[in-house]
């Protein structure tokens, strides 16, 4: 059927796009399974060796892998024709080609231009090339997880088949033998002999949607021979040949295929020049070098002009419609054709020479440049980015193939504000500590909390060690963190710790990772088209000296990258790998799950502006859901890491197996339900907000996945939002979600037939939408920028242009055109809840009313102020009844050793009812500070009625949130409370009480104290060297001056009036040092220099009275009693030590002994009966046996 | 502060010497002779100085020997420390000199030294909250937020953080002492990096200097200084005096 519509296609050109597609509507099922694939390969083989600029493109369609038959056992029966179809079409393929192949066989793989029109060669190559791509570009991004991602090529066994195709056209498409309703075929696999699809193959390799591996990345001093595998190429020259042989040939197809080739050699003529062979057409090193020979294409140097327009028209339909899989794949397609350099060395210099394949070279390019200009002029191409529609805008070639089109570009560069700039790197950030989630009491004990406390450092120490040295060579992030790694991990489970490292862990994620690269400075792969923007046309030459350095490996890549881990992902991907800890996956899949539903289900939109501040709030609104949307795709793109990480095997299993794990895995509930949440979203026309991560998370999913019942209805239901037309839906945003679709259909795990055999009729969908409040998609929230950030491989078209620039096109002129994408606003009324209570109703009714802003203030107040009031009850009522359960507590412990739990359950049972006030002072917090807050966040035009309705509410709710709380918590809370603070009690005996503290706080610096006392520690380091000498040893005339420490006492008493900077510590040991100064004094061990010496035979009396020991004795006694904020441990001085000193002291020094006694009692420092005990336990004390 | 440190150094350097098995009963016999003889001689101390270490640490490895000895156990940690606080409660008089003799004579180690350092650390806390209160930059202090169970806390948390020298800051945390390289490694270690897990970049004041190739993580998020700084921009409005 098809050939009919190609030939009235080529014969009535004149055809509109229009009623193109309604017939191609009318089966475009059929279509869409078989001639879009067919379109799409038949332009890229024929323009295959033109190519060299960039990456080739094919579209991902199913002749690219054998497609082959993945059938269920039903549908066995249809094995045989299928085979046998096979045969017939490498036959007839191999006829078409065979002598090209018999010609040169041996050139064949020597380069890759050369091997235009080789199909079998090129198509089992092309395989191989792309597993080879593969595996290079996982090899290359995920260096550090060989056993997931790379791990060296696939093997395909069947790789000679796979060259064996048949084209679409030419098969009976109502033959439901050969084209068994998807709802019949399971999927397919790439083990039985493929379907061929296609004629020809598309351009010489597939490398697209692995794009590191691509034309350009190659140098072209590499033989491309180098990459087959040895033997392989051959292997599957011969399979044709013998396929070839052993085929039958039918009638009809034989008919059909004439048909075909007919046509081929028609566009062979427009688009080809016709000489596959020649060394000319390979590609130059040098694109600078090449850049002039641009002007060669001339509009006027076309030919077939009529088949031209119409296979653009043809295609233009396809894309717009959105029948190709990927529509950026195909503009970059043709971008490339725009660009193509052609012909190559051959062409500079001696033009005069009559060379026959060079003027083909020439037609060829004119031919593709006209083809491309005239399908770029169907697209709608205004809204595009600002830098893309400037560099199309100077593109010469536009400009004389089309000056319509280039007027249009023009237009559209000056009036698009479309600019997509690079955002601002962000540095490593730690999450910060939140005592609500992270203090003690959210953990299970002391243990759980101390080790989670370490482990939040070591995770940072991992990651400033990644961060310091990843980029460094030789460093593997297993070898080095691996074995930290896992110690931790099994830290964790010791003490169940997961939840918490998970939630940490995922913190710490979004914060690197929101950003558009993924974070970080040098981690992107957008320093290139930085530096592209920067220089724009006007620098060609440094320009082309720039692009000689970057050797045009690195710079084009293809707009079709698989799913990686650029930044900062990196690390997190890598822990996860190394941890391998299944409670760890768990816990973060847990964490992921909830945070992904709670950002899904945002309002983000309120979307009912009548006033001034619309624009500021659709601002914030845009801000807002470009910052959810792009948490969301991080976290989903883990999620699905997480989730399909246990079933990823790096190569596509045998059709035995994965017949196996879909019957096994289809038992398995989904983790997350994606297709509800999809329906929900589409339902609810917010597509835009779900599709963008769920097509992040089905980026990951493993080789089985796709075939899985449940996720093959997630993506038909993602391929009809492809193809459905949704009127509503702002532009950008369809573009998004084309976009990101597209790409997802390129990713390797995702079976590329999936597109193209997937009979989205099956799903039976197109459900209703409900109008709803919170609906996004017809909302105009994505932008250029947001677009570039979630896309970021569009990139590859501008740096396309870009490498091309042809002269400096910028002009002047033109007039400015506003283009606002359209938007319909959502109107939806909401939703009366009849079967609440009236008041509820009533309240509902009042904010209906109301501009939106209100109803969001008085819920943003009373959660506020609910909350506060909890924690202003903890500060206040709580806090005073545990220091109340202290005081208690202090007493009870000194009276009885006894049960500490019966002692607590007690002291807590009596605050209880306390407690209770908690409701009474919550309702009171609420009702003084909700109307406040109102009042304040409300525009002050606000009615007095209003304000009032709103503050009742307010407080209202806030109450029911605070007292809520109460109620139910107040009781835990202060056990719990009480409990921490009684066990801290147990554990420092020896510190000061708190409740001595408070009162130690409470002593202030005299009035007027300047603060100028010496310093504590200077202090007590001076008493320590008095100490020193007179416990010795010491030197013989090793003395202490009576008079300094007579001052040093002085200093003392300055420094314990001024409260500044004493702490307890510093004072208890002046404490304590100063009754040990006072025992040595006491019993004449310290060396005083006494200045006068005491006359030898003086009485008693004069002795004591010149003795200077009574002094300072006198001054310590004063300074204790007046000074000193503690306690002081006067009863030191019976101690075994001090009285072992007194007892060495000769008779008549007790004097000063007894001097002190009465000076403690005195000093009220000791009562009579404690200084009786003291002497009295003194007995006990083993006494020296000869006293003197 | 530059001494003790490098004296903590050497001590920790040879202290697994000092405490074999064999050495222990060493110095322990070497004290019970000691005393035997002379009792008031300062024995204890004087067999430190001979070893070359701390007498404070040799007194702590005498006493445990004595407990155990006289126990038949080994003595809890809790128990010698508070022995060694206060001799006084060594259930022998002559240790509890000797002791005592050796925990006074100590430069570097021991309850007093300790307690010495610990009032420094606080005094140079409180002239920093001083400067603080001055500047009139708003912040919490470490008690407040160990009340609010936070697990590592920096001497003071600014309510609303500022720059240093260009350099954003969270967290302030005083150290009275020179910032040598091995000591800087552990509170990097132990204290800053932790600080900055939790609360982002901070600064350090090392009041009695640092050696200047330690301040290498100001672009990371740790700034050291030797006082306090003077280049201050608030939020509002920039404060660079002097």
């Amino acid at each position: 059927g098809l050939k009919v519509l190609e030939q009235l296609l080529l014969q009535h050109p004149s055809v509109a796009a229009g009623g193109i597609h309604r017939q191609i509507g009318d089966r475009s099922c059929l279509l869409q399974k078989d001639f879009v694939p067919f379109l799409l390969n038949f332009l890229r083989e024929q323009t295959s060796q033109i190519l060299t600029n960039g990456p080739s493109t094919p579209a991902k369609t199913p002749n690219s892998k054998a497609s082959g038959s993945q059938r269920t056992g039903s549908e066995r029966r249809a094995g045989h024709a299928t085979s046998s179809r096979v045969q017939l079409f490498s036959q007839r393929t191999s006829a078409s080609l065979g002598s090209f192949l018999t010609a040169t066989p041996d050139a064949l793989p020597a380069r890759r231009g050369r091997r235009k029109g080789g199909s079998s060669v090129g198509a089992s190559g092309r395989q191989v090339a792309r597993d080879l791509g593969r595996s290079l570009a996982e090899e290359e991004d995920g260096k550090n997880d060989s056993a997931s991602w790379s791990g060296g090529r696939r093997k395909r066994s069947e790789v000679p088949l796979v060259s064996a195709r048949s084209p679409p056209s030419q098969l009976n498409l109502n033959n439901l033998e050969e084209f068994p309703p998807m709802g019949a075929a399971s999927g397919w696999t790439k083990s039985k002999p493929s379907r061929r699809i296609n004629p020809t193959p598309v351009s010489a390799e597939r490398p697209l949607s692995k794009p590191k591996m691509c034309f350009t990345s190659t140098p072209v001093s590499q033989s491309p021979a180098a990459r087959f595998s040895s033997g392989t190429s051959l292997e599957a020259f011969t399979a044709v040949q013998e396929g070839n042989l052993t085929s039958v040939i039918s009638n009809s197809l034989q008919e059909e295929r004439e048909m075909l080739k007919k046509e081929r050699y028609s566009l062979r003529i427009s688009l080809d020049p016709g000489t596959p062979t020649k060394p000319s057409y390979t590609r130059s090193a040098s694109l600078p070098a090449e850049s002039h020979l641009v002007t060669c294409a001339n509009p006027t140097k076309v030919s077939c002009k009529k088949q031209l327009e119409c296979l653009a028209q043809l295609y233009s339909s396809c894309i717009a419609e959105n029948l190709v899989p990927n529509i950026f794949l195909e503009l970059f397609f043709v971008l490339q054709l725009l660009t193509s350099k052609g012909t190559s060395t051959a062409e500079d210099g001696d033009s005069d020479l009559e060379d026959n394949e060079r003027s083909e070279g020439k037609q060829y390019v004119h031919n593709c440049v006209y083809f491309a200009v005239q399908v770029l002029d169907y697209q709608v191409i205004s809204q595009l980015e600002k830098g893309m529609l400037k560099l199309l805008a100077e593109n010469e070639r536009i400009a004389s193939f089309s000056p319509t089109l280039h007027e249009r570009l023009r237009q559209a560069y000056e009036s698009s504000t479309a600019k997509v700039s690079l955002l601002l790197p962000c540095s490593v950030q730690s999450v910060s500590f939140q005592p609500e989630t992270d203090n003690r009491s959210n953990f299970p004990s002391d243990r759980a909390f101390h080790i989670f406390k370490k482990q939040r450092d070591i995770f940072y120490e991992l990651l400033r060690e990644w961060e310091d040295n990843h980029e460094k060579s030789g460093w593997d992030f297993e070898r080095v963190l691996g074995n930290k790694i896992r110690a931790m991990m099994a830290h964790l489970s010791a003490t169940c710790n997961h939840s918490h490292f998970a939630r940490l862990f995922q913190k710490q994620l979004t914060q690197m990772c929101k950003g558009p690269i993924g974070g970080g400075a040098s981690w992107g792969d957008t320093p290139d088209q930085d530096v592209l923007n920067m220089l724009g046309s006007d620098n060609l030459s440094r320009l082309k000296r720039l692009q000689e350095r970057f050797v045009v490996p690195q710079s084009i890549r293809g707009p079709c990258p698989p799913p990686s881990f650029p930044g900062c992902q990196q690390f997190f991907r890598d822990f996860i790998l190394s941890a391998g800890s299944y409670q760890f996956n768990q816990h973060l899949m847990d964490s992921l799950c909830l945070k992904i539903l709670e950002l899904n289900g945002l309002t983000l939109v309120e979307h009912e502006h009548n006033d001034g501040e619309a624009d500021m709030d659709e601002q914030d609104e845009k801000k807002r859901f470009t910052v959810v949307l792009l948490s969301l795709r991080l976290l989903a793109k883990f999620l699905g890491f997480l989730v399909f990480l246990p079933y990823r095997t790096v190569e596509q299993p045998t059709r035995d197996l994965q017949d196996s794990a879909v019957a096994l895995r289809n038992q398995t509930l989904p983790v997350l339900d994606v297709l509800k949440l999809l329906r929900q979203s589409i339902r609810d026309q917010r597509s835009i907000l779900t599709i963008p991560w769920i097509v992040e998370y089905l980026s990951l999913v493993d080789h089985i996945a796709p075939f899985l019942d449940y996720y093959r209805k997630v993506f038909c239901l993602l391929l009809l939002m492809v193809l459905s037309e949704d009127k509503e839906m702002s532009f950008l945003n369809k573009l998004l979600i084309l976009a990101v679709l597209g790409w997802l259909f390129q990713v390797p795990s995702v079976p590329e037939e999936l597109f193209f055999t997937t009979d989205i009729r099956q799903e039976g969908l197109m459900m209703g939408t409900v109008t709803s409040a919170q609906a996004l998609d017809s909302v105009p929230l994505v932008d250029q920028q947001l677009l570039y950030t979630c896309c970021p491989y569009l990139g590859e078209l501008r740096k396309l242009l870009a490498s091309f620039v042809a002269g400096n096109g910028a002009k002047n002129g033109g007039f400015i055109r506003k283009i606002t994408p359209t938007a319909a606003e959502s109107l939806a009324p909401k939703t009366s809840v009849t079967q609440r209570k009236l008041q509820v109703e009533l309240e509902q009714a009042f904010f209906h009313n109301q501009p939106p802003s209100l109803r969001r203030t008085v819920e943003f107040v009373a959660e506020r102020v609910g909350s506060n009031c909890v924690k202003h009850i903890k500060a206040t009522l709580v806090a005073e009844l545990v220091q109340r359960a202290e005081v208690m507590l202090q007493d009870k412990v000194k009276e009885e050793d006894a049960n500490h739990d019966k002692l607590l359950e007690e002291v807590c049972t009596h605050l209880y009812e306390e407690g209770a006030q908690a409701l009474i002072k919550g309702r009171e917090f609420c009702k003084k500070k909700g109307p406040e807050a109102v009042r304040v966040l409300l525009p002050e035009e606000t009615s007095a009625a209003v304000l009032n309705s709103a503050e009742d509410i307010a407080v209202e709710l806030a109450t029911e949130k605070a007292c809520g709380w109460l109620s139910a918590n107040i009781a835990a809370l202060i056990k719990r409370e009480v409990k921490a603070t009684f066990s801290r009690m147990l554990k420092v005996p020896g510190l000061p009480l708190p409740g001595e503290d408070a009162l130690e706080s409470r002593r202030d610096c005299p009035p007027g104290c300047q603060h100028c006392a010496p310093f504590p520690s200077q202090i007590i380091n001076e008493i320590k060297d008095v100490l020193c000498v007179a416990v010795g040893p010491r030197d013989e005339d090793e003395v202490i001056d009576c008079l300094w420490l007579e001052c040093l006492l002085g200093r003392l008493s300055q420094t314990l009036r001024c409260r500044k900077f004493m702490c307890p510590t510093s004072e208890q040991q002046l404490a304590k040092c100063t009754v040990e100064l006072a025992s040595l004094l006491v019993s004449d061990r310290v060396p005083l220099n006494l200045g006068i010496k005491p006359p030898e035979k003086s009485s008693e009396r004069l002795r004591v009275k010149n003795n200077p020991t009574y002094g300072l004795l006198k001054l310590l006694l004063s300074v204790w009693k007046e000074d000193f904020g503690t306690p002081v441990p006067v009863q030191l001085m019976f101690s075994k030590k001090n009285m072992g000193y007194l007892a060495e002291v000769q008779h008549r020094e007790w004097d000063l002994f007894l001097f002190i006694l009465n000076g403690l009692v005195e000093h009220e420092l000791m009562r009579t009966g404690e200084v009786e005990s003291c002497l009295r336990s003194l007995r006990e004390l083993p006494w020296p046996s000869v006293s003197n | 502060s530059i001494f003790s440190q490098e004296y903590q150094k050497q001590i920790k350097r040879t202290h697994a010497k000092h405490h074999t098995a064999e050495a222990i009963e060493t110095y322990y016999q070497r004290y019970l002779n000691g005393v035997g003889k002379n009792a008031a001689a300062p024995v204890l101390l004087e067999l430190a100085n001979e070893v070359d270490f701390a007498p404070s640490l040799m007194a702590r490895i005498v006493l445990e020997r004595f407990l155990q000895e006289k126990e038949q156990a080994i003595p809890s940690k809790t128990l010698i420390n508070s022995m060694l606080r206060d001799p006084s409660q060594i259930p022998d008089g002559v240790l509890a000199n000797q002791v005592y003799q050796c925990t006074v004579n100590d430069c570097c180690y021991g309850p007093l030294v300790d307690c010495i350092k610990h009032a420094i650390g606080h005094e140079h806390e409180v002239l920093l909250r001083e400067m603080l209160l001055e500047k009139n930059l708003s912040f919490i202090a470490e008690d407040q937020l160990r009340a609010k169970g936070y697990d590592k806390t920096p001497d003071f948390i600014l309510e609303v953080p500022v720059a240093v020298e260009g350099h954003i800051i969270h967290w302030i945390e005083s150290k009275a002492s020179f910032g040598d390289e091995s000591s800087h490694q552990a509170y990097l270690q132990d204290q800053f990096w932790s600080y900055w897990n939790r609360f982002g970049p901070g600064l350090v004041i090392y009041w009695y200097g640092f050696i200047e190739e330690l301040d290498c993580h100001r672009e990371r998020g740790i700034l050291l200084k030797d006082c306090f700084p003077t280049d201050i921009v608030t939020l509002r409005h920039s404060m660079a005096q002097r």
